[in-house]
């Protein structure tokens, strides 16, 4: 029976319930049938032991970059989505930023197609949505067709990587997307007031003679979206947000009403710029690490719920890449495979966040920010779960990584939490080998 | 003694100064000083480093500092071979650890770099066993630069702790000034900076520094005007509105000159652009140690090939006497 499945005895965490309580999820032909003590269920259905295991709805990350079309020698579309099952995702957010970039439907279609096919030939692993550019080319000044674009799969539209600069087609853009139910998603960064900078501009930066990108190239960018946000009803999403200032944007615009929302990373809430020290490549990223009142800041504002949901930024290089000068290097880094541990070991250790909150943030609340599918074990839906143990310790090792790329400052990080099966649509995507046979 | 791996009590290479203690500056002055009487001889060479080889990679375009080594190597006997972007591999698109393999390949002794990058020294030091000297990497740091500074002061005040130094300009473009701020601080030094604000580097007081916004009140406090190169190209990067306006402000003139102390002196590190950062009568006049220090560079050069090829300070003066 395939799609269909028994998970004992786990302790089921369904934020979109309220409930995390031991139970028995039963799963048939792809959609969750029945949260409760003591299931039967059917003759001949695969039985899972989910004792000691926290038993949730799939991991939905709204910001990965899985670099196919264009640049498969740092991640395809199939082992992006296989990184991302192995971390617990089963929902992945594809941005356009590629080669060519994701700027007309054919090229939406194909990445959409593309996770599709593997997955029926049994090596798939997380659902990807693409993401459209905004623009044509990523220009940053022609709209694209959007219509065409959601009509060809595409969930939101952004220019990542290549901020929105012109006030004027932020504006239209957020008008415009209302007509399809879709956030415009922003890179919040002035590229004049960053130019040419690699890494947080601080003291730190005067000391290693990096050039430095200010907080206020964030928050000014951020400042003025909220404005065309509240001008127009649109919906503007912040990836990555980085800076105390721009979470203090986010909450006092939400207080009144605004239709902004943002996004935190692991990164941003467990590193300072400290890591940079020794020209460290693999913590070079954009935005970057910022100070630790700034680290504070998006914690909390992933806390507070003034920041929804977690969002990697998954960002793959190949390791020649960044073997190079700290100037040279490219920035970004993976984080599929440790989001969930980071988080765990961040937030919920130290006993800033409960679990069950986390689970929220990392599935619940990035569905119904989003509007789509996921995010909840209820009856009926879809049957996109994550098992994972929230207190097995262990080690960072990033040469067994499903993703293609090794790019992580967490590599020999001590971590706990560990995904043991990622669920998508009934059937397993992946499972931990160390738990041994099934 | 091998090539490979082999360490002083310096440590293996010279990156910055950031990393030493004051005691080790003092102790690499202490060891040019022997080193300075070699350039005064007729013949100007012994054989502390002979048999050794020492690649001058220099991935950025250097005259003084390149020269000023090269002499030092001389010198000190040791053979060289230099390498520059221009014409090299390096040109071709290798990168810098295929490059750093190459040389490793060839079993060199020392390799000192200049390159265009912050952290290119370290980042070679990193992946190779041979010495690695770092002759200015990016912003970052120019260790051999700030040591001849820090010599020249010394010459003259008989110590550097106690001594007040304003280092003047493009700050946050200077390695020259992230050096000696490091070194003048760990040798007991009151440090200023003082420049257009566009150049002052965020965060600067922090490493200990305080900031002056005008150029007198900073002639009238410091025993020791350090003066930067103004880069031509900073007025295109939008940081100064011209030249004509950084000399009116910043200039350091002569008439500017008469509120300071009678002791008073200033520095370069060369090239100067004369009538903008300094105008020539205070280039050539009696405050002026720019010459004294391009002397000091090579002895300081000197002392550093030695120290890391594993001489001790107290035995310069026996090297030196051995040649003769």
């Amino acid at each position: 029976m395939s799609g269909s499945l028994l998970l004992t005895g786990g302790r089921v965490i369904d934020p979109s319930s309220g409930l995390d309580e031991v139970r028995d999820v039963l799963v048939r032909d792809g959609r969750v049938e029945a949260v409760e003590q003591g299931v039967a269920g059917p003759e001949g259905i695969p039985r899972i032991e989910a004792e000691g295991l926290v038993v949730a709805p799939g991991l939905i990350d709204v910001h990965v970059h899985l670099r196919e079309p264009g640049a498969e020698h740092k991640e395809t579309i199939r082992t992006g989505a296989q990184s991302a099952a192995a971390g617990g995702f089963t929902t992945i957010w594809a941005m356009p930023n590629t080669d060519p970039p994701l700027d007309d439907p054919a090229a939406v279609g194909f990445v959409r197609e593309e996770a599709r096919r593997w997955a029926r030939k049994g090596e798939g692993g997380a659902r990807v949505s693409p993401v459209a550019a905004a623009s044509l080319g990523l220009a940053g000044e022609q709209m694209t067709e959007i219509g065409g674009l959601v009509e060809a799969g595409a969930v939101a539209v952004t220019d990542d990587g290549h901020p929105i600069h012109d006030p004027a087609l932020m504006r239209r853009l957020l008008e415009y997307t209302q007509s399809f139910g879709i956030p415009v998603l922003q890179h919040a960064e002035d590229m004049a007031l960053s130019a040419g900078g690699v890494m947080n501009e601080s003291a730190v930066a005067t000391a290693l003679g990096l050039r430095g990108i200010p907080n206020a190239s964030e928050a000014t960018v951020v400042a003025r979206d909220i404005y065309l946000a509240e001008l127009t009803g649109g919906h503007v999403h912040v990836q990555h947000v980085s800076t105390r200032e721009a979470v203090e944007l986010i909450r006092v615009a939400r207080e009144r009403g605004v239709r902004v929302s943002g996004e935190a990373s692991p990164h941003h809430m467990a590193l300072t710029e400290e890591a940079v020290r020794g020209y460290r490549t693999e913590a070079k990223m954009n935005p970057p690490l910022r100070s630790a009142a700034d680290r504070l800041a998006v914690r909390q504002g992933l806390i507070d719920g003034v920041l929804e949901c977690v969002a990697t930024d998954h960002a793959p290089h190949h390791y020649e890449e960044k073997e190079r000068e700290f100037d040279d290097a490219p920035f970004g880094i993976v984080g599929l495979e440790t989001a969930l541990a980071v988080c765990i070991g961040e937030l919920v250790k130290p006993g800033d966040l409960p679990l069950f909150d986390l689970v929220e943030r990392m599935s619940t609340a990035p569905a119904r920010l989003m509007g789509i599918e996921g995010g909840t074990l209820r009856p009926g839906s879809r049957a996109d779960l994550v098992l994972f143990d929230p207190d097995e310790e262990w080690t960072v090792d990033p040469a067994s990584f499903r993703s293609k790329s090794r790019n992580t400052p967490f590599g020999g990080w001590e971590v706990t939490g560990r995904v043991k099966r990622t669920i998508v649509g009934g059937e397993t995507r992946y499972r931990d080998e160390s738990a041994g046979p099934d | 003694m091998t090539a490979q791996g082999r360490e002083s009590g310096f440590g293996k290479d010279l990156i910055g100064l950031e990393a030493l203690t004051g005691d080790q500056i003092e102790a690499i002055l202490d060891t040019a000083e022997p080193f300075k009487e070699i350039s005064e001889r007729k013949i100007k060479k012994v054989p502390v480093l002979r048999g050794q080889t020492i690649v001058n990679l220099f991935l950025e375009p250097s005259t003084r500092t390149r020269i000023s080594f090269e002499f030092a190597e001389k010198r000190l006997s040791a053979d060289t071979v230099n390498i520059s972007s221009a014409g090299s591999s390096v040109q071709k698109g290798e990168t810098l650890v295929d490059t750093a393999r190459n040389l490793e390949a060839m079993r060199i002794h020392m390799v000192v770099v200049r390159h265009g990058s912050s952290g290119a020294a370290k980042f070679l030091a990193d992946r190779i066993p041979s010495n690695v000297i770092n002759a200015g990497d990016g912003q970052h740091e120019h260790p051999t630069q700030a040591l001849l500074d820090l010599l020249t002061i010394r010459d003259r005040f008989g110590a550097i702790a106690g001594r007040r130094v304003c280092i003047v300009g493009d700050i946050l473009h200077s390695r020259v000034a992230r050096s000696n701020i490091w070194g003048l601080l760990k040798c007991g030094a009151d440090v200023a900076v003082c420049g257009p604000r566009t150049l002052i580097p965020a965060g600067i007081e922090e490493l200990g520094v305080q900031r002056l916004d005008s150029i007198e009140e900073a002639i009238e406090w410091c025993d020791v005007l350090y003066v930067l190169r103004l880069q031509l190209e900073r007025m295109e990067g939008g940081y100064v509105p011209s030249l004509r306006e950084y000399n009116r402000v910043f200039g350091v003139s002569s008439e500017r000159l008469g509120r300071a102390g009678d002791e008073m002196i200033v520095l370069h590190p060369g090239p100067m652009n004369r009538g903008v950062e300094i105008d020539s009568d205070v280039a050539d006049g009696p405050r002026s140690v720019i010459l004294p220090q391009v002397t000091n560079g090579v002895a300081v050069r000197m002392a550093v090939l030695y120290l890391l090829a594993g001489g001790r300070p107290e035995l310069a003066e026996d090297a030196k006497a051995a040649a003769r």
